[in-house]
């Protein structure tokens, strides 16, 4: 199969995750898209690999799911923090900040 | 399918050539941050604050040491991964210097009546039981000693990075413990968590924009690393679309960094929600880490694609320079109205880059140092500021307190004038040097939008002093805390630079002319 296919199926993940982010409002899902989008550039790295012909990129796609890793640690930290004191995760109700 | 097989041959193994030498301030930070993690785990409460001061001022103090006798290194080290170069060796100093000040901010105990300007347990609630008891216990936590060691290497780590997956590693080690550092404020602590949720999920967002960038990069050259980009970029110049794209995105995760202006929404929300001293310390390093990755990805990746970049910068230049000093004027809000001054000032910087010339890096870089060190000094004197619920960061409590506390009231002035840019302080040096490196580039109309984006910020910067030395003071001005050496030393140092580069420049506008070009 052409690993071409590959780069526009990363292409159309990393949309949908871009889009998860701009419209969902809860703050679960949108780390969770934003971890589609890491993981959409995890598959071009990969496919790229195929297509260069070297391994950097899948060596790459190791560096991102550990960094990936690391976010989902810090970020639920403080998701779970502010739906404790706010018993809501909602990212529009932390509107103390503004102006 | 022969990279497949070719695992089933005996390849010769090599050990990759590591330069240990010159990235030792590196791994002395990593190294204290790791030590950190341990103290924190083993060693019981009451001991911990004095050995994690210890650790981090010695491993400041070590790195900055080696840094110093590395100057004349120029080295690409780590199988390309990693290179030392004048810029480099000067951000990574001037990184240290500056978190050493942040450093002495996060230290300081004798502000807050109840222990220091962190929260006894970032994970009790607010308001809660649990709270008042850590409150009421005088529980004290040195937690965040490991975060900010672990921020600073990702930083020295940025601004030496030669491999794009590098930097974005370094991008996330220097990114994760800030946002954890930022929803630790002891007081308001709603506002604090809302900054670092805030803060967090813009930044991942930008970061996935980033390794996306890269990959594509990676797609196009097939290598992550800036100089095999360059010349990747120069054999294939016909099809560059997909470099192209990939830069843009790039230059979206290093722009939300830097805080220019499409990408700024979460800056005033952060610098008004995080500690004050966790603000003074990001707002002066973090700056200056962005600035040496963009600078280094633009000159040494990118260098060849110009005339694709510059249109694009201009107009990100313009609008952060003037979007941000106007909406600083209507803030009420000392640190948010600090926070929009971080923008406009993001914008100046960002003109000598675009010069794209060695007059234009020496000058951002002379810029960063001055603005570094100012904007830690005027966080510091915020941190002093207070009533009886914690900071008073609302203007209408700084009315008449240059006439009760004239000393602070003029230190802050002289801050201000800095960040305005009038003569004699740093900041004139500093922004008349990147207008400088801008005209003799021929960019001579953003040089007047620059020009016009400072006289509408003197306004907000110069209202301040009004309303400190030239209004009553009221019945709700708040009053100065007396510090400890800590703050004491911090202010002290960022008053003196502020000054002494204002009146005699030359030694460090020789030091960043001297420090010459980014190698490939």
């Amino acid at each position: 199969m052409n690993p071409a296919n590959y780069i526009i199926l990363s292409a159309i993940l990393f949309s949908l995750g871009a889009i998860g982010v701009l419209v969902r409002r809860n703050a679960i899902i949108v780390f969770m898209s934003v971890e589609l989008m890491l993981n959409a550039a995890n598959l071009a790295f990969v496919a790229f690999a195929r297509m260069n012909g070297n391994l950097d990129g899948q060596v790459a796609a190791f560096f991102v799911m550990v960094v990936a890793a690391a976010e989902v640690v810090v970020g639920l930290a403080i998701i779970v923090t502010i739906f404790r004191s706010r018993r809501s995760a909602s990212i529009d109700e932390p509107n103390l900040l503004k102006y | 399918m022969n990279y497949l097989a070719a695992a089933t041959v005996d390849v010769p193994f090599t050990l990759p050539i590591v330069d240990y030498n010159a990235i030792a301030p590196l791994l002395i930070i990593l190294v204290a941050g790791v030590v950190s993690v341990l103290v924190e785990a083993l060693l019981p409460r009451g001991s911990r604050r004095f050995i994690q001061l210890f650790i981090v001022f010695g491993a400041l103090i070590a790195a900055l040491a080696w840094v110093f006798t590395i100057t004349g290194v120029r080295v690409v080290t780590a199988e390309g991964a990693i290179a030392i170069d004048g810029p480099a060796l000067l951000m990574q100093g001037a990184i240290l210097v500056l978190a050493l000040l942040g450093a002495l901010l996060m230290a300081e105990r004798s502000l807050d009546p109840s222990g220091d300007v962190f929260a006894a347990r970032a994970s009790s609630l607010p308001g809660s039981e649990d709270e008042k008891q850590f409150t009421a216990r005088g529980y004290l936590q040195t937690e965040v000693w490991p975060l900010f060691l672990f921020a600073v290497s990702g930083m020295i780590l940025f601004v030496s990075a030669n491999d794009l997956l590098l930097m974005f590693v370094a991008l996330e080690v220097m990114s994760l413990p800030l946002y954890l550092l930022a929803g630790m404020a002891r007081r308001r602590r709603l506002l604090s968590q809302e900054a670092a949720l805030k803060y967090f999920l813009l930044g991942a967002f930008s970061s996935a924009f980033f390794i996306y960038g890269v990959a594509l990069v990676y797609g196009f050259a097939a290598s992550t690393q800036l100089p095999v980009i360059a010349s990747v970029l120069t054999a294939k110049s016909g099809q560059t679309s997909l470099a192209l794209i990939g830069m843009a995105l790039i230059l979206v995760g290093l722009l939300f960094k830097v805080a220019a202006v499409p990408f700024h929404q979460w800056t005033p929300d952060v610098y008004q929600g995080a500690p004050t001293a966790v603000t003074g310390f990001m707002a002066a390093t973090v700056k200056i880490a962005a600035f040496g990755a963009l600078m280094r990805v633009l000159y040494v990746a990118f260098g060849g694609m110009r005339w694709d970049w510059v249109p694009m910068m201009w107009i990100i230049a313009i609008l952060t320079m003037l979007v941000g000093s106007i909406i600083a004027i209507s803030q009420s809000d000392i640190k948010r109205m600090l926070a929009y001054s971080s923008i406009a000032q993001a914008g100046f910087i960002l003109v000598g880059v675009i010069a794209a010339s060695p007059a234009g890096l020496a000058g951002a870089m002379f810029y960063l140092i001055s603005y570094g060190f100012t904007t830690i000094g005027a966080f510091a004197i915020i941190s002093l500021v207070r009533d009886e619920s914690g900071e008073a960061t609302n203007l209408s409590k700084w009315a008449g307190l240059g006439r009760r506390s004239p000393l602070v009231g003029s230190v802050f002035a002289l801050f201000m004038l800095g960040l305005a840019g009038i003569p004699l302080t740093s900041g004139f040096i500093g922004k008349f040097s990147v207008f400088a490196a801008a005209i003799a580039s021929g960019d001579t109309w953003l040089v007047i939008v620059g020009v016009l984006a400072s006289a509408i910020a003197a306004f907000f910067y110069v209202r301040v002093i009004v309303v400190m030395f030239f209004t009553e003071p009221g019945p709700q001005t708040a009053s100065v805390v007396v510090p400890s050496a800590f703050t004491t030393i911090a202010l002290a140092a960022g008053a003196t630079v502020t000054l002494v580069l204002g009146i005699l420049p030359q030694p460090i506008l020789e030091l960043v002319s001297n420090a010459g070009l980014f190698i490939r």
